[in-house]
């Protein structure tokens, strides 16, 4: 067998991936076969397509493909995932490296990562997503320009009731604060 | 019939004819829809994207606070029901997530048994529980001479493909025709809408709405019904800047399966949230269907 280039822990980069997916192990089937690629919404705006992003993970191509914006143009439509006739979890597989892009700090030329850290503030803040305070936030510190684009869109929501001018909070905020807390202690977050 | 709802986040603010539509509809039908008390968001897309435990335990809060009247959790929202389902089926699978899981609820004091409570999407409840001779029954006003393009968007076909068939579903489709409106041929029916691409990517997102609309307008639809926030607001309220985009002429009024169900059964358009969406759907239905013109 070749060797792989491996990661700080010495591990290669096809088992990291295959060890944060449930049923990750389904990767080491993977045909080439590219019906995921075919399937794909935003297969065209990928770096690599998702059959390029599999043979790159079996290179060992970690700094590749986590700095790639593919898993950031995945919108979990699972199209893929239900074609795949090997059974590859893909959507999970694309969520898994968003997660290690993010932690390892390589995720960049997207402005995904800071829409979903935008709103997971939010929820944890309220116990509910804030649709104003997602999108004033959001745009104001990444794409303030848009905000005037977006200025009408909000005002007809706005006027048809769709829109709410301030959260709404939980009661048990503080059971759901402990439940994340003790969470991201279990997963080694914190 | 009883079930524990859960309305989701959207369905309070930007997909408030969904909920209002849904309520009105569920108590003509005898469907007991319970909201669950204290319910959180269940992170949508973007907590799995961080950190898959802690993402895991905020949507298994919503599952443990299910009381033990209720063995079904109702979602009319795809993400949100896909979200709750894929929860539970990741607790039924993996033992070790599950321990996890359930470790960070008892720092809350609660507990998910996995398997307990079983998630359904509303229209499965709809077209399964409820059924055609019941919802025939309810019929006052058939929605007859009117084409729908039946959009059932992703998630609540895909992954799991129990409830529908993941490609070409037909359960919507089915329930129109229960309420005499006509569905029409429409091959996007599954597509992405785009999801969370319209605030990330907009020529992205645009092109996928786009052709779901060119779809739907090729299959000669007055409109399109939908069943989730998501696709709603994408279809709808990003609609007139796709048309600025391609230099394309779409009116095509994006409304919720519930709301034509309500609309059949004579409920007053008012109380089923008609007149939220962007492209006016009145306009449409006044001409395609007499019998409003008389009963407003």
């Amino acid at each position: 067998m070749i060797a792989m280039p491996t990661d700080q822990r010495g591990m290669a980069f096809l088992d990291e991936v295959i060890e944060e997916v449930p049923g990750g192990e389904r990767l080491l089937h993977c045909l080439q076969c590219g019906s995921c690629s075919g399937s794909c919404p935003n297969g065209p705006d990928m770096d690599y397509t998702p059959r390029s992003i599999f043979a790159l993970i079996a290179a060992g191509q970690r700094e590749k493909v986590l700095s790639s914006n593919t898993m950031w143009c995945c919108v979990s439509c699972y199209a893929c995932t239900t074609r795949c006739p090997q059974n590859i979890p893909i959507t999970d597989v694309m969520y898994a490296l968003k997660r290690i892009s993010l932690r390892e700090g390589m995720a960049t030329g997207t402005d995904a990562p800071a829409l979903a850290k935008t709103f997971t503030g939010l929820l944890e803040r309220y116990g509910r997503s804030f649709e104003l305070g997602l999108a004033s936030r959001y745009y104001l510190f990444n794409k303030p320009l848009s905000m005037l684009k977006m200025g009408p869109l909000g005002f007809s929501m706005f006027t048809r009731g769709r829109m709410s001018l301030t959260p709404t909070r939980i009661r048990q905020l503080d059971q759901l604060h402990a439940i994340i807390e003790k969470a991201r202690q279990l997963g080694g977050a914190t | 019939m009883k079930y524990a709802y859960y309305p989701g986040c959207s369905l309070e603010t930007s997909g408030a004819a969904y909920d209002v539509s849904t309520r009105a509809v569920a108590n003509l039908l005898n469907l007991h829809l319970v909201e669950l008390d204290d319910w959180n968001c269940c992170g949508a897309t973007e907590f799995f994207s961080q950190d898959e435990l802690t993402a895991s335990a905020v949507v298994a809060r919503n599952l443990a606070l299910v009381g033990p009247d209720f063995d079904q959790l109702v979602a009319p929202c795809t993400a949100c029901y896909l979200n709750l389902k894929k929860t539970d089926h990741l607790m039924r699978g993996d033992k070790k997530m599950s321990d996890k899981i359930n470790e960070a609820l008892a720092a809350g004091g609660l507990n998910h048994q996995a398997g307990r409570v079983q998630v359904r999407h509303l229209l499965d409840v709809i077209h399964a529980d409820v059924g055609e001779a019941a919802i025939r029954d309810k019929v006052v006003r058939p929605l007859n001479g009117l084409k729908v393009a039946c959009y059932y968007g992703c998630q609540m076909v895909r992954p799991f493909n129990d409830v529908d068939d993941s490609e070409q579903p037909t359960k919507l489709d089915d329930v129109l025709a229960w309420l005499e409106a006509e569905p029409t041929h429409f091959s996007a029916k599954a597509y992405c809408c785009g999801g969370h691409m319209t605030q990330i990517s907009e020529p992205q997102a645009f092109e996928l709405i786009r052709r779901i609309l060119q779809n739907a307008a090729d299959g000669g639809a007055d409109m399109i019904a939908c069943l989730c926030p998501m696709c709603q607001l994408n279809l709808d309220a990003y609609q007139s800047r796709v048309n600025r985009h391609f230099h394309a002429d779409f009116r095509m009024p994006v409304v919720y399966f519930t709301q034509l169900m309500g609309l059949a059964f004579g409920v007053e358009r008012k109380k089923l949230g008609f007149g939220k969406e962007i492209v006016a759907a009145g306009p449409v239905l006044e001409r395609k269907l007499r019998t409003l013109q008389q009963v407003g």
